[in-house]
């Protein structure tokens, strides 16, 4: 099955130098290291994360995004991935700006809560949108900051991020869609500080 | 009954380091003594340590280990059939453990200026023919490494896989990572730090003062006189407040009385906690020398690895080994935020390093019980080949 990780994977220059919050098992960064030569390293706030990141032999951190990025020195990596973990910290806004301080690009992935399915379980079923996509109850979850793809762009210009690429992704795999905002169940996108002057979004 | 007996004797033969051997090796004469830190020249230099495990004969799955401020070579198995203890890393070092000796040639070393084999302020003095004391020269954390270093040489050890250690230990192994970049592959650092915090010196200060303030002392010429051991003792007390977090105390010993005095005797009291610290105390005095225990604190606290260096960043620059450092959430004699600091900058400075802060109760002394998370992420570290630069 393909997974956001191809897409992230394709996204990354070989050789590049790669810092992936919410690392998880290293999964990510594993095939990053084998695939694209990257030197990566992984933070997390799970022991058991730690542990399976050493056993692949990547270098991980224990550490709390919540807390931000102050001991990474400006530009110290070409990418810095967070994939699946935005709706999770508690000032995304904050760990955007950090994520872009530190690395010369980000990349970002999160669930679409504006995709069809959620806003029919909402609008005509009438709870919070429980599926395969969004695998958590409201009252026992992670994510406390859902967005849609209209909100995420609204925070992008709001905040002067430049979103450089963007996928729209259903159960994995890219899709093209002049609706992405209904349609793409996750979306992965680059972002940079700042626009070219002329393809300013 | 019988067969209970009989499979204990068999894991006690198989799962664990059973007898173990202390080993002593001359490694200079007074002829040829090697200088120290501080320029003075020492001779000669004794060094005792013990070995686990066998060698390859290319000798290419050597792991040292450095023990703490209060330790010595005695890192596992026993030394006697009737020992009560092992030795002081016994969980961590044998077959199939996070040091598997089916794997690695584990050796520990006493470290110079302490007073388990090795050469230290209780040793005969060549120019005197009496025992060194305060006379004997200051030593550092990096002398104690270079004296590593001069044994694994005559062992015929070409590199190390692993160096690791706790506390002081770990201080070590931040040492030997810096000194002998070519010479580390991995670098375990347990509960320790680039250098030590105020708090840290302030408590070594008090254990010092303990010692020198006994009239048994006598400037550190006690050597076959009554010992001061009243002010070892309460050094020692102090010491193991610092190992203890406020938590483990209250677990373990809570408010409870190990004795009531009848009313009028109040001061007659005894708290539990009181006993733990006077048996500790006195536990002490009969294996561990107040000179040494002078010259052990203060090379810890002038320890500062990025003194002489350039700073920490660019001592840290010079590591060419894997680096995996573990701190414990109790541990307020080496906090969780300085193995941060030493990570980050490892960070900055490119360098493989992985870090996690272990949940524990136990305080500064979790290295020496956490053994079952410490093994997963030890082992885990040790097995793998790195995939970062």
């Amino acid at each position: 099955m393909r997974t956001v990780f191809d897409q992230i994977v394709a996204m990354i220059a070989p050789g590049s130098s790669v810092l992936d919050l919410g690392c998880d098992d290293c999964s990510l960064l594993e095939r990053l290291v084998d695939e694209r030569g990257v030197i990566g390293r992984g933070v997390d706030i799970s022991e058991r994360s730690i542990q399976a990141c050493i056993k692949k032999g990547i270098g991980v951190f224990q550490g709390d995004l919540d807390e931000g990025l102050k001991d990474y020195a400006s530009g110290s990596y070409d990418f810095v991935i967070l994939s699946r973990t935005l709706q999770q910290v508690h000032d995304p806004v904050a760990l955007l700006s950090e994520m872009l301080r530190v690395g010369k690009a980000a990349i970002v992935n999160f669930p679409n809560f504006g995709y069809v399915a959620n806003r029919l379980q909402l609008a005509l079923g009438g709870t919070m949108p429980e599926n395969r996509h969004l695998p958590y109850s409201w009252y026992n979850t992670p994510n406390i900051h859902f967005c849609t793809l209209r909100d995420f762009h609204r925070l992008c210009r709001r905040h002067d991020f430049w979103i450089e690429r963007e996928l729209y992704l259903r159960n994995g795999r890219t899709i093209h869609t002049v609706l992405p905002n209904l349609f793409a169940t996750e979306v992965c996108c680059t972002l940079r500080t700042r626009a070219p002057r002329r393809n300013r979004v | 009954m019988r067969e209970g007996l009989y499979s204990s004797a068999m894991s006690r033969r198989e799962d664990t380091v059973n007898i173990v051997k202390p080993q002593r090796m001359r490694l200079a004469e007074a002829s040829d003594a090697p200088a120290l830190d501080n320029g003075t020249r020492l001779g000669p230099i004794d060094v005792q340590f013990e070995t686990y495990g066998q060698p390859t004969p290319q000798r290419d799955n050597v792991i040292l280990l450095c023990h703490a401020f209060s330790g010595d070579a005695h890192a596992a198995g026993y030394h006697a059939d009737d020992d009560r203890y092992p030795g002081w890393w016994h969980e961590m070092v044998g077959p199939g453990k996070a040091f598997d000796t089916d794997r690695f040639f584990v050796v520990c070393t006493n470290v110079l200026g302490g007073c388990q084999g090795t050469t230290g302020p209780g040793s005969i003095d060549p120019a005197t023919g009496l025992p060194y004391g305060m006379s004997f020269p200051f030593v550092t954390i990096a002398d104690m490494v270079r004296v590593q270093r001069m044994l694994l040489d005559r062992l015929d050890v070409p590199k190390l896989c692993a160096v690791a250690g706790g506390s002081m230990g770990g201080m070590q192994v931040l040492e030997w990572a810096v000194r002998y970049p070519e010479f580390v592959e991995r670098a375990i650092v347990f509960a320790s730090a680039a250098r030590l915090t105020a708090q840290g010196i302030a408590f070594n200060a008090v254990g010092r003062n303990a010692i020198m303030s006994d009239p048994n002392w006598r400037d550190g010429a006690y050597y076959g006189r009554s010992q001061p051991t009243d002010g070892l003792a309460i050094a020692r007390m102090i010491g193991h407040i610092t190992y203890l977090s406020a938590e483990s105390m209250g677990t373990k010993f809570g408010r409870r009385l190990r004795r009531r005095a009848p009313a009028g005797m109040e001061l007659d009291d005894r708290f539990e906690v009181e006993s733990y610290l006077e048996y500790q105390g006195q536990k002490f005095v009969d294996r561990f020398d107040a000179n040494t225990y002078i010259y052990l604190t203060k090379a810890m606290d002038r320890f500062d690895l990025g003194a002489g260096r350039g700073g920490l960043e660019s001592a840290l620059e010079r590591i060419k080994s894997s680096v995996l450092i573990l701190a414990y959430s109790s541990d307020w004699l080496f906090p969780t935020v300085q193995s941060k600091e030493l990570v980050y900058a490892l960070a900055r400075a490119r360098k493989d390093v992985s870090f996690t802060e272990i949940a524990s109760s136990y305080g500064h002394d979790a290295f020496f019980l956490e053994s079952s998370v410490q093994t997963e992420l030890v082992a885990a570290f040790l097995a793998t080949q790195r995939k970062t630069a």
